[in-house]
């Protein structure tokens, strides 16, 4: 199971980190989320893998999944959310301003430099 | 009146003359002269106990971790330098109300203005030398602002940015020296400070920490080789150059190293560092003043001057120095204000500051004669007028000072250099006021309203009072000088007198006036001298320094950091690997401790659907919509993989959090290209993927090793599971950590989402008013719509479904304490509600029927999550501490009441607020976009009579 999840972080993560790397703005908020994903199962596991404990507390149960890295997930995964939508309205207002969804400043034909 | 008083009063006044200025010039220049009489008047209200010899001191510990207090202190040496500071300031207050013109923004000069007076006051009087540094670069700043005041001016722009420039670097230098002083003695009160001067001259840093100090006072009080900032900084209104450049910023320099001198002074490093640089800045500055044809520059070139020459004093190192030194910034600051402000009258008169073109002026200005005849002659160092006194102190001490083993040196350059200060002395009454009348000045030279003459026309009246009884001032300056030795010397046993016998220093006094009468005299031919002498000019060299720098940096930096985002994410994800790989191999990998547990056929299916899922989307990214798709998959399976590793929580937030994403992308998508196209080469996709591939192994690999191995310390967990229910009553530890333990965390998160939100607003309305706007209203979809756009069946299973998504939002939230929910699920929850009548009816009827703003439930989540939080003030107890207690009302059954419930309502609104606005503001985008908005529920209802709507154009055209 461990080498599954971890695995998985590891596929996320490099599959985050291709799309991050491409050239529109689209597959690049893909990434994004794709490496919050990566991000978030990598803190939560930091609290490593349980099954059938969920830390609500119960009379007679001393083994819990650890509550703290949830926490802070449950915290990350809304901001995400936030982040994700600031990102994809400032790649929607560029790209209705300019007509060109390009992540970087396309080189100016004239002059050969970056405009 | 307290010394918080005095500091923060032109801080905070200098709110008012902003305010003030639509109610005209005179109440806005009227309340910044109140502002600072109230913080002079405040200053008087301490000379008795600094006369009794007291030290005042206020405290209030800021960041005591730190060694930062805010910590003020007023001895002599601060009250007489706060005196110069405000009492220089009413004048100069009175003098730019009728000097500036009606073009001038008065209002902001003030504020700028009364900001440099702040920061200022902060310097001379902080008791802690960090809380000095940042007073220090404020008046660089605010300096700043005051130079460059005549923005349209391309020397006043120019100026301000090498006054900054230089005083900056001298203040960074001077933070660095400042540092190693705290460090060596180990506080970083200057009280404390001022009592070590064995500590720190033994020590083996003194020496860097001496440089860099003084590296700091030069830059400011423009001492060779830093000398040349200030001539350019003359651009600015002449009040500006009268105010700074006489009594306040360039003194600053010499204001610390006469605050620093009982510990730092007294050393050969010292003594020659000081001596030589306040030597060479003196004859310099008047040799060049003497030929510089613009007043202004005149007198700064001979502020240069007079600053060297009370550096050198101080670098002696003697008591006689010291009291020397003291009395001249006193002298100095009087008739060098009134001089510039004499300067300003001219040119506000005869529309020129040019010599060349002036002449004659004493009988068209003769109050300006006078005022401006009698500075010069003080400042040439002529009996019965102040600055003859302290410039014989001065040629008496340089008579004592022998440095390079040359008795001679020192008191024969300084006679030199005194000749030429009074050669530009006499210059400059001779050739502005004597000689004929001319017919050709620009304008018509008269004098001035009283506004104008009459503040330097106060400051001569000191020179000439100082210069007549000097037994005046002489308590005052050796009570300032007492401050400034402290216990490092005694105060000299000397008096203040205007005739001291045939001594040397009368002598070359002597020949200094005489030598200054002949330098005029031959001034023309001189002149030819001089202007056929090759010299190097300072402000190329400085364009060019700056220059080369900037080039260096653009060197180093730009390949590095040249704009493109891609660059940037493949160099940061290259440096994180390396920076862990460097760990890994440097550190111990430990033996596993845990044992891998078995993976059944439901785990391995999830985790196959998780990977062809993440796989497909890199293969098939450039078809967005099926990415979207596949991207919804991964985030189902991560929720799913949330479930089954006991974290129901996040599962549920993972759920929900998915859905408003997919929406929030989709509308987007509205907008954007259907298609990536392929544009970069096989080359750069090979590198990407071996950096994606390089990335994903290690994270694999750092998974993998702690997973299988326990935490090195006990996990703070314990202590949450243990106290969940009986600190915080509730069993979801998850929601009593979020609500409860780290509940301040929280708080600042829905803050953040809150202004992510308002963020995201605040783009669409800029995008909606600007061009965009147009281009969005002209928009033609790119694929057909769909012909129904507010379906039937849609409407009413989503008016059905309402109540019981609320419903379950409801219970979900009230559960929350106990049992997996909780505010930030209830929220997402009650917004997909919502967004679901958004689908279904479109953005206009839902707008229509929407009560509260987003905008304040947001805030009004904010809010009651922080008052819930200051309830607990009036418990005694600390911010957000949370109390519980269950209540039985029958016939129900016992439940729980929590102020931590209160806390999760207050993050149920902000998520429920900042989630829809974020998409709300997505989806105004796509309404402008469409000619005509439907404000029916649904576009085909049969019990409507009207149904036009179902025309081939609309159906067509619907969102």
């Amino acid at each position: 199971m461990e080498l599954l999840v971890a695995s998985a972080i590891g596929i996320l993560t490099a599959g985050g980190l291709y799309l991050v790397l491409r050239l529109r703005t689209f597959p690049v908020i893909l990434g994004v989320s794709l490496l919050t994903y990566a991000v978030n199962v990598f803190l939560f596991a930091s609290g490593r893998l349980t099954v059938g404990a969920p830390p609500i507390l119960q009379d007679g149960v001393t083994n819990y999944a650890d509550p703290v890295p949830q926490a802070l997930v449950l915290t990350a995964i809304v901001i995400s959310f936030g982040m994700t939508a600031v990102v994809v309205m400032i790649s929607l207002g560029a790209f209705l301003g300019s007509d060109d969804d390009h992540v970087d400043d396309q080189p100016d034909e004239t002059t050969g430099t970056p405009s | 009146m307290s010394l918080f008083l005095i500091v923060a009063l032109p801080f905070f006044g200098a709110l008012l003359p902003g305010l003030m200025n639509s109610a005209g010039r005179s109440a806005c220049a009227g309340v910044t002269f109140t502002v600072t009489l109230a913080a002079f008047v405040g200053l008087l209200t301490n000379l008795p106990s600094i006369f009794a010899g007291e030290v005042i001191v206020a405290r209030v510990d800021w960041m005591p971790s730190l060694g930062l207090n805010f910590t003020l202190m007023l001895d002599g040496l601060g009250f007489f330098f706060a005196l110069l500071i405000l009492g220089i300031g009413l004048l100069i207050i009175a003098y730019a109300r009728n000097y500036l013109s009606r073009d001038d923004n008065m209002g902001e000069f003030f504020t700028y203005l009364l900001l440099f007076q702040g920061a200022m006051a902060g310097i001379v009087l902080s008791d802690n030398i960090l809380l000095l540094l940042i007073f220090w670069e404020m008046t660089s700043l605010s300096s700043f602002l005051l130079i460059g005041f005549w923005k349209h001016l391309p020397e006043g722009r120019q100026g301000a940015r090498m006054a900054l420039t230089v005083t900056g670097m001298g203040g960074l230098s001077m933070i660095a020296g400042m540092l190693i002083l705290g460090q060596i003695v180990g506080s970083y009160d200057l009280s404390v400070i001022l009592q070590n001067r064995d500590l720190i001259q033994a020590d083996a840093l003194y020496v860097p920490a001496l440089v860099l100090i003084l590296l700091g006072c030069f830059a400011k009080s423009a001492q060779f080789p830093f000398h040349f900032w200030l001539p350019h900084a003359m651009a600015a209104p002449t009040p500006v150059s009268a105010y700074l450049h006489s009594a306040t910023m360039v003194k600053a320099g010499i204001f610390l190293m006469a605050r620093m001198w009982p510990v730092l002074s007294g050393t050969p490093e010292w003594f020659v560092i000081v001596t030589t640089a306040g030597l060479i800045t003196m004859v310099l500055g008047a040799v060049i003043a003497l030929f510089k044809h613009d007043l202004k520059a005149l007198l700064a070139f001979s502020t240069v001057s007079h600053l060297g020459l009370i550096t050198m004093l101080l670098g002696t190192g003697t008591a006689f120095g010291a009291m020397a030194a003291v009395f001249h910034i006193l002298n100095h600051a009087t008739f060098k204000a009134a001089l510039f402000m004499s300067a300003g009258i001219i040119d506000h008169g005869a529309h020129t500051r040019d010599i060349r073109r002036l002449g004659g002026l004493r009988k068209l200005m003769p109050v300006t004669f006078i005022i401006a005849s009698l500075a010069a002659l003080s400042m040439a160092g002529i009996p019965l007028l102040n600055g003859f006194l302290s410039k014989e102190m001065m040629l008496e001490e340089t008579y004592a000072t022998v440095l390079f083993g040359m008795p001679w040196l020192v008191p024969a350059l300084a006679t030199f250099g005194s000749i030429f200060s009074a050669a530009y002395c006499f210059r400059l009454i001779g050739h502005v006021f004597f000689g004929p009348v001319r017919d050709d000045y620009p304008a018509a030279p008269h004098d001035p309203n009283l506004g104008l003459w009459l503040p330097p026309a106060v400051l001569v009246v000191l020179v000439v009072v100082i210069g007549l009884a000097p037994f005046v001032a002489e308590p005052f300056v050796k009570l300032v000088t007492a401050s400034v030795l402290g216990d490092a010397a005694t105060l000299p046993d000397v008096h203040i007198k205007i005739w001291h016998g045939l001594v040397p220093a009368l002598y070359m006094s002597i020949i200094a006036v005489v030598g200054g009468l002949i330098m005029l005299a031959v001034f023309t031919p001189a002149l030819r001298i001089w202007d056929r002498t090759p010299r190097p000019e300072a402000k190329a060299i400085f364009d060019s320094v700056v220059e080369a720098v900037a080039r260096l940096a653009q060197a180093l930096i730009l390949p590095l950091h040249n704009g493109a985002f891609s660059r940037y994410a493949a160099i940061g994800a290259v440096t994180i690997f390396g920076a862990g790989f460097y760990a890994w191999t440097s550190g111990t990998v430990g033996v596993p401790t845990r044992a891998a547990q078995a993976a059944g056929p439901v785990a391995i299916a999830g985790w196959l659907m998780l990977v062809a899922a993440t796989v497909g989307m890199v293969l098939l990214h450039r078809n967005r919509l099926l990415s979207l798709i596949l991207i919804g998959i991964v985030g189902l399976m991560v929720s799913i993989g949330f479930v089954f590793f006991s974290a129901p929580d996040l599962a549920m937030t993972q759920f929900t959090v998915e859905v408003v994403t997919i929406i929030l992308m989709l509308l987007a998508l509205n907008f954007l290209p259907n298609n990536t196209p392929i544009e970069s080469t096989v080359l750069r996709r090979t590198r990407d993927s071996a950096i994606a591939i390089m990335g994903g192994l290690a994270t694999f690999a750092l998974a993998y090793y702690y997973l299988l191995r326990d935490a090195t310390g006990v996990p703070i967990s314990e202590f949450h599971l243990a106290n969940s229910y009986k600190g915080g009553g509730g069993t979801n530890v998850v929601n009593v950590i979020l609500v409860d333990f780290r509940g301040f965390d929280t708080y600042g998160e829905i803050i953040v989402l809150g202004i992510a939100a308002l963020l995201i607003y605040a783009l669409t309305e800029t995008l909606l008013s600007g061009p965009v706007r147009a281009r969005l209203l002209n928009r033609k979809p790119d694929q057909p719509r769909a012909g129904d756009t507010h379906p039937m069946m849609m409407v009413v299973l989503t008016r059905v479904i309402m109540p019981v998504v609320l419903m379950v939002g409801f219970y979900i939230f009230l559960r929350g304490h106990n049992e997996p929910g909780g505010g930030f699920i209830a929220g997402l929850i009650v917004s997909i509600a919502v967004v679901m009548q958004y689908m279904a009816s479109g953005f206009v009827w839902t707008s229509a029927r929407l009560r509260y703003p987003y905008h304040g439930v947001i805030g009004a989540g904010v809010l009651i999550a922080g008052f819930t939080g200051m309830g607990s003030w009036f418990f005694g107890k600390p911010f957000l501490t949370s109390d519980f207690t269950y209540v039985r009302i029958p016939p129900f059954e016992k439940f729980e009441l929590a102020t931590a419930a209160l806390f999760d309502l207050g993050v149920f609104l902000a998520v429920l607020g900042a989630v829809m606005l974020s998409l709300e503001s997505l989806s105004r985008l796509a309404r402008r976009a469409h000619m005509e908005d439907s404000e029916h529920p649904m576009d085909i209802d049969p019990s409507r009579d009207d149904t036009h709507l179902d025309t081939p154009e609309t159906a067509k055209e619907g969102v």
